[in-house]
């Protein structure tokens, strides 16, 4: 019997972060790049010119994206390896349980990240996060959504190309500005002490990018997948 | 490599190599769109007046908007031929949006390179983040990315569907940078000609700015149907190379 779409996808996140698990590689070479960056944007940077509550939003959300590239890179690299890639196709699943299977292994993945980055930027630039952690963490997961939808189904065509490594930034960072751009935004205003009803406009384009992204994606994976 | 059959070895030519030679070496189209731009940049230089508040500089106007707009209707053949393409599979509207999608490249980057040479002497600035000035900088990036990804597939079926799929889900995006730009303050100059009421321009400039529109979408249109044309010639070759390999 076929497993409905949502408890197939749940299989295939659960063999990525089982791999995940037993090695731990990828993810702790991209927490440690994580907190390198944000130390290497401190010595870009003059403090005297620019508070560090000007330049913190900035930095999370770029360093947030760099970041999830790299996770990305991996989500289907690893399905390189031995033709695996083949097997996950023979499997008797629909090509959108792949997809979303795929797509919340990174999901967790990031969101394991940006709960390293976000208290990192907090303590190495001296934020004042107190109260407004919780809805920085819920808007940095709204933003993750659209970032790793996109994300996901440009790693599953750049892992078939040359120039893999190069092409997932290239073609992913256009599809990341309005995320970067409303998630920056609304960090700076929360962390200046404006009310969150003011970065709600910034809110509606994350929230309604996920649901265009998600949808598009979803539906479009299954022809980078026809053999 | 084999070498290749000689074109006049009529059993090794197919009928599409053929056609593709005997087609005429002129391309009238081509040459009808180059000298009506030549017309038109005569009559904007020469036979048009000088704008009392900007001087010369106004005329790059001319050669702008034109490029702007030829610009979006290369993009919109790409994206419609990524839609034809996963619906039809047929080759032909994958080879016509790639041929759309580098004339697009080429007036993007004449879009861009007019707007700071207008801008340098009116705002006093090459470059401002400005809303239209962000978005067409990002249909520039687009296009290229779209370009690079084409050319690192070789599998043909792979990379028109994985093209494909970049030019719809290009096509979603570009209404959200527009929304994400659109709540920075604009500096560009508001629509001109191509608003509700009456043109805020005189007539002279009106027949100007419309001859060279036409000229600049003719030339896009004689571009993008050489490129194409090239795009068959390529697939015939290719094909034919196959074709010998194969039987060897």
């Amino acid at each position: 019997m076929k497993p409905s779409l949502l408890l197939s996808a749940w299989f295939i996140a659960r063999k990525d972060l089982a791999i995940e698990f037993r090695t731990r590689t990828a993810f702790l070479a991209v927490l440690v790049f994580a907190v390198l960056g944000i130390a290497t944007f401190y010595f870009a940077w003059d403090a005297t010119a620019v508070a560090a509550i000007d330049l913190a939003p900035g930095v999370l959300w770029v360093i947030f994206t760099f970041s999830g590239l790299l996770s990305l890179q991996r989500s289907f690299g690893v399905e390189l390896a031995d033709r695996a890639m083949d097997a996950l196709l023979l499997a008797p699943i629909d090509r959108e349980a792949i997809f979303l299977g795929k797509a919340l292994a990174n999901l967790l993945f990031v969101a394991g990240i940006l709960v390293v980055t976000v208290p990192s930027v907090a303590l190495l630039y001296n934020l004042p996060l107190g109260r407004t952690l919780p809805i920085l963490f819920a808007i940095a997961l709204i933003a993750a959504i659209g970032l790793v939808a996109v994300g996901t189904l440009f790693s599953a065509m750049a892992a078939n190309t040359r120039l893999a490594e190069l092409l997932l930034p290239m073609l992913s960072l256009p599809f990341f500005v309005p995320i970067v751009y409303g998630a920056a935004q609304t960090t700076s205003m929360l962390l200046a002490g404006r009310p969150v009803a003011e970065a709600w406009p910034f809110m509606k384009i994350l929230i309604a990018f996920d649901l265009v992204f998600l949808t598009a994606c979803t539906l479009t994976f299954p022809y980078i997948l026809e053999e | 490599m084999t070498t290749r059959a000689l074109p006049d070895d009529a059993d090794a030519a197919s009928p599409a190599s053929m056609g593709a030679a005997s087609r005429p070496l002129f391309d009238w189209l081509f040459g009808v769109a180059v000298l009506a731009m030549v017309a038109a940049f005569v009559r904007a230089v020469y036979f048009t007046p000088i704008e009392a508040l900007q001087g010369a500089a106004q005329k790059i106007y001319y050669v702008h908007v034109s490029a702007a707009l030829s610009a979006y209707l290369a993009l919109g053949i790409v994206a419609l031929m990524s839609i034809v393409y996963l619906w039809l599979r047929d080759e032909r509207a994958d080879r016509l949006a790639e041929s759309a999608g580098e004339v697009a490249l080429v007036f993007l980057t004449a879009v861009l390179t007019t707007g700071p040479l207008w801008g340098k002497p009116i705002w006093g600035t090459w470059w401002t983040w400005d809303a239209r000035l962000t978005l067409t900088l990002f249909l520039w990036f687009l296009t290229a990315g779209y370009l690079v990804l084409r050319g690192a597939v070789d599998d043909p079926s792979m990379r028109a569907r994985y093209s494909a799929v970049i030019g719809i889900l290009a096509a979603l995006l570009i209404p959200f940078i527009h929304l994400s730009v659109y709540l920075f303050n604009t500096l560009h100059p508001k629509p001109i000609l191509l608003k509700p009421d009456k043109p805020s321009m005189p007539n002279e400039m009106v027949v100007t700015f419309v001859g060279f529109f036409i000229a600049c979408a003719l030339l896009c249109v004689a571009l993008i149907r050489a490129r194409y044309r090239y795009g068959v010639a390529r697939d015939v070759v290719r094909a034919m190379d196959a074709a010998e390999e194969g039987g060897e």
